[in-house]
């Protein structure tokens, strides 16, 4: 898949936009007339995903564990049910699991095959985790794939590489920074990064 | 018949750059935009199910060298033409997803767990052999894991099975389990210094006793 482009090829691309934009446009005026879609949805369906369902609504699930142990226990046993709780569900996260880093394994989340992805709780993917490289290179070589996010992981860590191959979501809980003891749950999920949850991050301790 | 997937891409060999994004950064031409809401409103039509848009969108010709909403565009034209759903006259009745229902069929989702059908075959810490034989058309049971052997994790109870799903033969629910790999067992001497493990997720009728 296409991912990286040379400044030639991205003026290529350019001419090419509107030639998809047309595609798009033709697409969605023949649907329409075919009365199988109710174009003000479509605006409903991008709005929901700009401005309601992504990776805040993760952070706060996370932030929620790092300070309630009897959340986090309910997390790591039933997240479909615990991420319920907090108004999170549904589409691409209808069955999901958390996992949890620690100083002895770190988490990393993967879809070899296509792009599965927690939406309720991360929204949309980045390209990159839909791109060849990422994919190719998450499951054999984890530690290399890390390095392009600026991640170094010390030998003994362990990695543990989930890849999402049916209906199963993953969401990871990674390790709480040191020196947050006083945050409240709100600062705390504002340092909760998608990558983190993803695995290609960890959290920064705060400024 | 053969069946050519061109999205099986764990452990192959590709020496593009991982490209960090900014959280946020959502599309990055408005058709893209555009071309997520037409491919989920089509898919809450009922035409086809998730497995036949993920065989759709593997099978085309170009996926390599396509961005991803192409490959979403291209294979949502092509679904509309093999579906009948462009036919005149329309032979079924769609569902129309109304701009007052976006919000509650997001949350809503489609649940795929189903009632099993007889007991589970694998038991969590059971070791198993992952099918060798490809069959010729949708699964998801990636290159790289076939014919090893690993641990059965998890158990997640019955779930549509992809195979059937994809090809309109029904759900025939299935019962999935996590898998664990040691990545020895995957990868051989190429495997890391400090091995990492690796899972997926894995329909019974890809697994056999060792």
């Amino acid at each position: 898949m296409r991912n990286n482009e040379s400044e030639h090829e991205s003026e290529h691309r350019d001419s090419q936009v509107s030639e998809l934009e047309l595609r798009v446009r033709a697409l969605e005026h023949v649907l329409t007339q075919k009365g199988y879609i109710d174009p003000a949805a479509l605006d409903e369906l991008i709005d929901a995903y700009q401005t309601k369902i992504g990776p805040r609504n993760g952070a706060r699930v996370v932030a929620r564990a790092w300070c309630d142990p009897a959340f986090r226990a309910w997390l790591l046993d039933d997240a479909t049910a615990a991420i319920a709780s907090l108004g999170y569900s549904g589409r691409q996260s209808e069955h999901m699991v958390a996992v949890e880093n620690s100083a002895a394994v770190h988490n990393l989340v993967v879809c070899t095959l296509c792009s599965c992805y927690p939406w309720a709780v991360l929204g949309l993917p980045p390209v990159w985790y839909k791109s060849a490289p990422y994919r190719a290179r998450a499951v054999k070589d984890p530690r290399g794939a890390l390095r392009e996010f600026g991640v170094e992981l010390p030998e003994s860590t362990r990695i543990r590489i989930w890849d999402s191959t049916a209906e199963v979501r993953y969401l990871i809980i990674p390790r709480r920074p040191a020196g947050t003891e006083r945050l409240t749950e709100t600062d705390l999920a504002a340092l909760v990064t998608r990558d983190s949850m993803i695995g290609t991050g960890l959290v920064p301790a705060p400024k | 018949m053969t069946y050519l997937s061109n999205a099986d891409l764990g452990g192959t060999e590709e020496r593009g750059a991982i490209v960090r994004e900014p959280e946020g950064e959502l599309f990055h031409a408005s058709w893209e935009a555009r071309t997520l809401a037409l491919s989920l409103a089509m898919g809450a039509t009922g035409l086809w199910n998730i497995d036949m848009n993920r065989a759709a969108r593997e099978t085309l010709i170009g996926y390599r060298n396509l961005s991803y909403y192409e490959i979403w565009l291209e294979a949502l034209e092509n679904l509309l033409l093999s579906s009948g759903a462009m036919d005149e006259p329309a032979t079924r009745t769609p569902q129309v997803l109304l701009a007052g229902r976006v919000a509650a069929t997001l949350a809503q989702g489609t649940p795929y767990s189903r009632p099993a059908a007889q007991a589970a075959r694998f038991a969590v810490n059971q070791q198993v052999r992952t099918r060798t034989q490809q069959p010729a058309h949708h699964t998801r049971l990636p290159g790289y894991v076939r014919g090893k052997v690993g641990v059965i994790e998890r158990v997640h109870g019955a779930f549509v099975f992809a195979d059937t799903n994809a090809r309109g033969l029904g759900e025939c629910p299935q019962w999935l389990y996590t898998v664990v790999f040691e990545a020895g067992e995957l990868w051989g001497k190429d495997a890391p210094a400090k091995a990492s493990l690796i899972s997926v997720d894995a329909w019974e009728p890809y697994l056999e006793p060792p």
